[in-house]
């Protein structure tokens, strides 16, 4: 057998190989685990009553969880009133509540930014960590700042294993399964949003949010990433997300931007609106105005 | 078109002038339609006190401005106090009502016209949706809080509160 012969022609053994490679690469992509919102919907529901007896029997209560998808015609935006807010905090634990969020070690959604009015809107001398007595306090405001749900989101633009990903309705979800915890995107995230699960979450059973989505407030292990979904296990029910219903001041809007008459687009059609670092070019979804 | 809305302005104080609470939406543009849905919860009354006929029924009204002392000396009055008296909001024929500048007798419930007549903006904001508190769905039935609720009529400032615990400052390494 010459040499040349040998280069051109495809043995049979050559073949066989070749194309029993091919069907093994095919059945383990096809079979191995999908991201959530490529799952077929039947395993997808099952997925999800495994979750529901994973969760019930930690929890050891009733565990519902739900995969309501974006509602159509639906985009969902926030509005937050700097100039109402009196930074009491009553947010941030209402969200740790509703959305399971570890209590040991913290995390929190909400970040309460205490500023001074003398020098307006500056994160390099904002205080996050304030504790008086009673707020407001003289010569300050507050920025809460949770995922301001961009439209142009720098996050899910570097996750290496497209583990986050916008929804239909605006909504920046994680897919917990395949988020491998290199924290790309709170790299990228200038808004400080996301949050690591630096070690095992700790939730107290009885506190425990039996009404879960899959892409929102089922616990999480650690080494995942997590963030405000804007309460999407109540939002996409049309209920309002849980710390707009806490809120004592009523500085927390929310609502549909594609309804003309909704709360939001009244706000931005005839309030002072802005939105946290505009130059950055990330779009937010999450308003801030004036409403006096 | 300007006399037009006057007109109709008009008509709806006529129609509430004899104390009746304000008729069906049809008759009424947009924006007053919108109070008609608007579901609040009962007026923060204090304990015990209302109806206020149940005292004030067989008493000769004093309107004279003076400190209270018998009764009513807990209220200390710091909302426009100079111009402002017991009588200018609340019925003098009728302690169950409250009434407007023009005279209209306006029931608690519907409290926030009478509040209204010098925060229009404030009333303008919260009928859509935009000042204070509301709750239930973004899509369907929302409920609304009293500016009373939050704000007490005779001392309307919002007054101060704890705040609930700072978060805890990220450990750099090992604890000490």
């Amino acid at each position: 057998m010459s040499v040349e012969e040998q280069e051109g022609q495809v043995t049979r053994r050559m073949f066989t190989t070749g194309a029993a490679a091919g069907v093994a690469t095919f059945i383990m992509t096809a079979c191995g685990p999908k991201r959530l919102h490529e799952m077929p919907r039947e395993r997808l529901r099952s997925a999800m009553r495994e979750m529901e007896r994973e969760y019930s029997a930690r929890a050891g209560k009733g565990v519902t969880v739900s995969d309501t998808p974006a509602l159509p015609g639906v985009e969902f935006a926030y509005a937050l009133d700097i100039s109402r807010c009196i930074g009491c905090r009553r947010c941030v634990y209402a969200c740790v509540d509703e959305n399971n969020q570890s209590r040991d070690p913290q995390v929190h959604w909400i970040r309460v930014l205490s500023m001074d009015k003398e020098k307006g809107v500056s994160f390099a001398e904002s205080n996050p960590y304030y504790n008086p007595a009673e707020v407001p306090e003289e010569g300050k405001f507050y920025v809460p700042v949770a995922c301001q749900q961009c439209r142009n989101a720098p996050c899910t633009k570097v996750c290496p294993t497209g583990a986050t990903w916008t929804e239909p309705d605006g909504i920046v979800v994680i897919d917990y399964d395949w988020c491998i915890g290199c924290r790309y995107c709170m790299a990228a995230c200038p808004y400080g949003a996301r949050h690591f699960n630096w070690a095992e979450p700790v939730i107290p059973k009885d506190v425990v949010n039996g009404e879960m989505h899959v892409l929102g407030n089922r616990p999480r292990p650690k080494g995942v990433v997590e963030k405000c979904t804007f309460c999407i296990q109540r939002t996409r029910q049309g209920r309002y997300p849980a710390c707009v219903e806490v809120c004592p001041v009523g500085a927390r809007k929310f609502g549909n931007l594609l309804d003309k008459d909704s709360e939001i687009r009244y706000i931005i059609e005839h309030k002072r609106v802005l939105v946290l670092k505009e130059e950055l070019h990330t779009v937010p979804r999450f308003f801030y105005f004036y409403a006096t | 078109m300007r006399l037009a809305l006057l007109m109709v302005v008009g008509g709806m104080v006529s129609l509430g002038g004899d104390g009746q609470k304000p008729p069906a939406a049809s008759a009424k543009p947009a924006a007053a339609g919108a109070t008609e849905h608007l579901e609040v919860p009962p007026p923060p009354f204090t304990e015990g006190l209302f109806p206020c006929s149940g005292c004030h029924a067989g008493m000769t009204a004093n309107r004279t401005r003076r400190t209270l002392k018998e009764m009513h000396d807990d209220i200390v009055l710091k909302h426009d106090e100079q111009h402002r008296w017991c009588l200018d909001c609340h019925d003098a024929a009728d302690r169950d009502w409250l009434h407007l500048a023009s005279g209209e007798r306006v029931p608690f419930e519907e409290s926030y016209r009478l509040c209204g007549q010098c925060h229009g903006e404030k009333l303008r904001d919260w009928r859509a949706g935009v000042h204070g508190r509301r709750t239930g769905s973004w899509s369907g039935t929302k409920k609304y809080l009293l500016c009373a609720h939050c704000h007490n009529p005779h001392q309307p400032r919002f007054h101060a509160l704890a705040p609930k615990p700072a978060p805890v400052r990220p450990s750099r390494g090992a604890r000490q």
